[in-house]
């Protein structure tokens, strides 16, 4: 599938462009440049997915599929004009928080936190969810406040914010969190927050930071002294950064070869097929195929932001803008963690990590952008 | 909602976001380019340390054990050769519960109560992380049902080995010895870096003492291995070397012939070749089987053979220590000539001697008396009166003075470990032993090999090799040469010359001489029976050692059979032949057998047949004997009589071809 993506696209390069083609795009509101750039992340991430995953071939279809259906649900949502999203944001907003709530009654045990909902046919975290109604649903409020925001308005906009944070903490799942707390304030920052508040915020997190210390579930604080200093613990709870900081390191400027891995070959590196494949990445093709996946991942990022410059109103730019920046923080932790910058939070790589609903929540995300794009108004109101 | 945004300042709030937008740019760019920092220096700037930590992490470096030189005898049989064996090793510290395995185990291979007992005395001795031999010598049928469920089985591992084996068995254990499993004060003790896979080292005899060439090089492979330690492939490999064979100078025919001669008394026999120091033959008995130590001994087993009254793991010929009885009396006898006694003098023997002054008679074994004898009748008849004079003349600073020349109380330095040295007693010893001054009447005891005089069997064939060599004599050895395993090139160990014992006289020397011929040729010498019919001339000597603690009047008021076994007389016997040109000297000591000349003569008289009749492969004439060359010429210079007159005299042994087990 992902095949015929790509020969369609190639496809349309290696000819003249026909007369039309961008008309096409333009009739099936396609972002050309995001759709480009996301298949060759994508297609990266299999290459590399199938060395990390010991040369399963089931993982890559598996993935392939998954980055399909993504795909197919990015198509869709394209079609849908962004007035659309802004009238069923707190429709959804309010639907991904029972399903928290949910979560949090009735929910499957996975490794110690409570994340799943199984609605029979569907198996899946309704913080993906929650990911793209959190933005959505700040962009919509802050499109009706008078801007920049007021005091009021920050306090409503912290509201809405922290009540899925909060439910999503106790499941407990700090990396989403933060996640969704970031996707909210970057709504906040764009919609033009005044400095002393932004100041101040990072204030009483610094004043906050011990008490929350306190709160912490044991397995997270492990997770962050660890991180302060693996080296104390390389059999027990630092054994995943170290290794994944010997696999980076001795991969050096031009890796060992793709394949050619000897620390997730031979299982050194723990999960290197999900949370860790950067690690991977980064041992066979080295600092060089990195450089490469980082730029390709700016080009997104940069992509998202010129669209939002480019939208016509306040719902749309906050949107657009919050999606592209919370999508590079996602990037941005993940490869900080596993090169011992941050801590381990259990964030994945986007679009290369192996994983399911996380590949579609942030496929139908980049849909919202190509529609915020592509239904372009006479007059912007 | 339209009443809110009628009061946006739709213009103002794009210039910011326009700002806020740039920032955010300027932020992502700023991330990426602390990743970047952040790689470049793990990538980059560390590279090496990390590419190092990759490699400790998948490559295992396993030893490969070498294989352990073999002993030959010298005819090139086996004494001591490896087996190849499978052997299920268990390493304690990848064990949670040592019982439930056994427990587990138990259908899969047959484990005996011994081989369990056995196994838990050894993981308590040795370190954590060494693999301990549970079973050897595994069948193909408990190989196959173990590769089967070796999954069940974290900790416990069946490796493809050799293990040692001892084709003879009892005979010559003591000279050849064992290996057993390495203690953990042993490990302390030796360079462990040498003793990489190998479980075993060498625990006494010559596998011990030449531990270090028989051991060999531990090579090694580098193996590529994953995070849960299983082998993938092998990266490298670096050859280790096998240990070197010894070629004893042993012949096992001989040290067969002797062990059996010697039936089921407790005794010792010594054979040298007195024209090299090579050990000929070396028995103890009782023996004991090397075998079990192989396969590592139990406890009880242990400690029947450690309590056994008959101490067969004790080697009578280097570390028994007996009184050497009238065996001493060649050796007086050249005391004598040396400081002037003439040979000629003749003393009345009546079968006792009482001192003046003293009320104590010195009997004499024959309790008739000798009448009339001369030197040479006295050592003949072995008259103790005569030599209770001579000592009580000479006196036992000369005596002392005099013996410690032949070796006695004193370690030859055989390469077997474990020798004992004796005791020839002085003026000074009591004084610093016993705090006690001599008294004269303990020196004539001395002249008779009585009293505190102590000897070994090996120190009494030595004494024999030295009065046949005329003086000449080399440090006694059991290992004649070393070959390479694999060029099986020799390289001989080449015999250690003596001093010589310089007489005033080289007369004197061919006084004693006939007279220890004398004692096996003529008519009522003691050890006529034995000498007379033999197809070579024996010089000999008989002893007949009192036991410590029985006063001789007992001794004599008594019979033989009426004595209790532990107090009976050792019987003794010294001998070399043939008389003119000699090629073996023999010690025989038969504990509590009676009359040296009855019991202990005739097992002599067989080892010597079978090493001077019997079908030999290494025939000692072939080679020029250099040592007796040396002696017809008398020198005046001592020291260079020995460098020039004693070139080489290790008679080359061809290579023994072996029957090699691979």
């Amino acid at each position: 599938m992902i095949g015929e993506v790509l020969r369609s696209v190639r496809g349309a390069g290696s000819r003249k462009p026909e007369p039309g083609f961008s008309d096409w795009l333009e009739t099936w509101h396609i972002d050309l440049w995001l759709l480009v750039l996301l298949c060759a992340v994508a297609a990266l991430g299999l290459t590399v997915l199938y060395s990390a995953s010991g040369h399963s071939e089931a993982a890559v279809m598996s993935q392939g599929r998954r980055f399909a259906l993504g795909l197919a649900v990015m198509f869709v949502a394209a079609q849908a004009p962004p007035e659309f999203y802004r009238a069923i944001a707190p429709w959804l907003f309010a639907g991904a928080l029972v399903l928290l709530v949910l979560v949090l009654a009735l929910g499957d045990q996975a490794k110690g936190a409570q994340r799943w909902l199984d609605l029979g046919l569907l198996r899946f975290q309704p913080s993906e969810v929650m990911k793209l109604a959190m933005p959505m649903t700040i962009a919509a409020f802050l499109h009706m406040r008078p801007l920049p925001p007021s005091l009021f308005t920050i306090l409503l906009t912290l509201i809405l914010v922290g009540m899925p944070a909060a439910l999503i903490v106790v499941q407990p799942d700090l990396g989403t969190a933060l996640l969704l707390v970031a996707s909210g304030g970057f709504a906040l920052f764009f919609a033009g927050l005044q400095w002393r508040y932004i100041l101040g915020v990072f204030g009483a997190i610094g004043a906050a930071a011990p008490i929350v210390w306190e709160r912490l579930h044991d397995y997270q604080r492990q997770r962050i002294l660890t991180f302060l200093d693996p080296e104390t613990d390389p059999l027990g709870a630092g054994y995943h950064i170290t290794q994944s900081k010997i696999a980076i390191g001795s991969g050096g400027l031009f890796g060992k070869g793709y394949m050619h891995g000897t620390q997730a070959k031979l299982d050194f590196l723990p999960e290197a097929h999900t949370d860790f494949i950067f690690a991977v990445y980064s041992e066979e093709l080295g600092l060089m195929g990195v450089i490469l996946l980082l730029s390709l991942y700016l080009c997104i990022v940069g992509r998202g932001l010129w669209i939002a410059l480019r939208a016509q109103d306040t719902f749309q730019r906050l949107l657009a803008a919050s999606l592209s920046l919370t999508f590079f923080i996602y990037v941005f932790i993940n490869m900080g963690m596993v090169m011992g910058l941050l801590p381990v939070v259990g964030v994945p790589l986007p679009l290369v990590s192996f994983g399911g609903t996380s590949m579609v929540s942030l496929l139908a995300g980049f849909g919202m952008l190509m529609s915020i794009h592509t239904h372009r108004k006479l007059l912007a109101s | 909602m339209g009443g809110f945004e009628s009061i946006k300042d739709l213009q103002e709030e794009k210039q910011t976001f326009l700002t806020r937008a740039v920032l955010a740019a300027l932020l992502c760019f700023a991330m990426a380019m602390l990743l970047l920092s952040r790689l470049f220096n793990l990538q980059v700037m560390q590279q090496d340390y990390f590419q190092t930590r990759a490699d400790e992490n998948r490559m295992r470096v396993t030893p490969v054990a070498p294989v352990r030189g073999l002993i030959f005898d010298r005819n090139g049989g086996l004494l001591a050769q490896n087996k190849p064996a499978f052997v299920l090793e268990v390493i304690p510290e990848q064990v949670a519960d040592l019982d439930a395995l056994l427990e587990r185990l138990s259908p899969i291979v047959s484990l005996t109560d011994k081989d369990v007992a056995r196994f838990r005395e050894r993981v308590r001795k040795s370190p954590k992380y060494r693999g301990v031999p549970l079973r050897t010598n595994l069948s193909m049928e408990e190989v196959a049902r173990y590769e089967i469920n070796r999954h069940d089985f974290r900790g416990v591992d069946v490796t493809a080995g050799l293990t040692r084996n001892y084709p003879l068995g009892a005979s010559a254990a003591h000279v050849v010895g064992y290996v057993g499993g390495i203690t953990e004060e042993e490990l302390r003790r030796v360079d462990e870096a040498k003793y990489q896979g190998l479980s075993q080292i060498g625990k006494i005899g010559v596998e011990k003492s030449l531990e270090d060439l028989l051991r060999g090089d531990s090579g090694a492979k580098i193996i590529e291995a994953n995070a849960y330690g299983r082998p993938l492939r092998e990266l490298d490999y670096r050859r280790g070397y096998p240990g070197r064979n010894l070629v004893l100078s042993l012949d096992s025919r001989v040290q067969l012939v002797a062990e059996q001669a010697l039936g089921e008394l407790n005794g010792a026999i010594v054979a040298i070749d007195p024209r090299n120091g090579e050990v000929i033959a070396l028995v103890s008995k009782p023996g004991f089987d090397p075998q079990m130590f192989v396969e590592g001994i139990d406890t009880k087993s242990y400690d029947e053979l450690l309590n056994d009254a008959n101490r067969p793991l004790f080697n009578r010929a280097l570390q028994g220590q007996y009184p050497p009885g009238s065996t001493v009396k060649p050796a007086m006898a050249v005391a004598g000539l040396e400081y002037g006694v003439d040979p000629g003098h003749r003393e009345f023997c009546r079968g006792e001697l009482t001192l003046p002054g003293s009320t104590r008679k010195y009997r004499c074994h024959k309790r008739e008396g000798h009448g009339w004898m001369d030197m040479s009748d006295a050592v003949m008849k072995s008259c103790d009166v005569y030599f209770y004079l001579l000592a009580m003349n000479l006196g036992i600073d000369r005596i002392h003075a005099s013996m410690a020349r032949f070796g006695l109380g004193r370690v030859t330095g055989i390469d077997v470990p474990l020798e004992k040295g004796g005791l020839f007693p002085s003026r000074e010893w009591k004084l610093r032993v016993r705090k006690e001054a001599w008294y004269p009447g303990e020196t004539l005891n001395v002249g008779i090999g009585q009293g505190y005089t102590l000897v070994t069997p090996l120190q009494l064939a030595q004494l024999a090799a030295r009065i046949a060599m005329r003086g000449y004599g080399f440090k006694p050895h059991v290992v004649h040469a070393t070959e390479d395993a694999i060029t099986r090139e020799p390289a001989l160990l080449a015999p250690q010359p003596l001093e010589r014992i310089e007489l005033k006289s080289e007369q004197n020397w061919a006084r004693v001489i006939q007279a220890m011929e004398d004692v096996a040729q003529s008519p009522g010498g003691t050890a006529y029976r034995i000498g007379h019919d033999a197809p070579y001339r024996i010089a000999a000597k008989t002893g007949t050692a009192q036991v410590a603690g029985m006063k001789q009047e007992e001794l004599v008021a008594r019979k033989l059979e009426a004595t209790p076994v532990h107090l009976r007389d050792h019987a003794w016997f010294i001998a070399f032949a043939p008389a003119e040109a000699p090629r073996i000297a023999i010690a025989v000591l038969a504990e509590h057998a009676g009359h040296g000349g009855s019991v202990a003569g005739p097992i002599a008289r067989q080892v010597m047949d079978q090493a001077l009749l019997g079908e030999v492969r290494f025939d000692p004439d072939a080679v020029p004997p250099p040592v007796a060359r040396a002696v017809a010429p008398p020198t005046e210079d001592v020291e260079d009589a020995v460098d020039v007159e004693v070139p080489a005299p290790a008679p080359t042994v061809p290579p023994p071809a072996p029957g090699t087990p691979r």
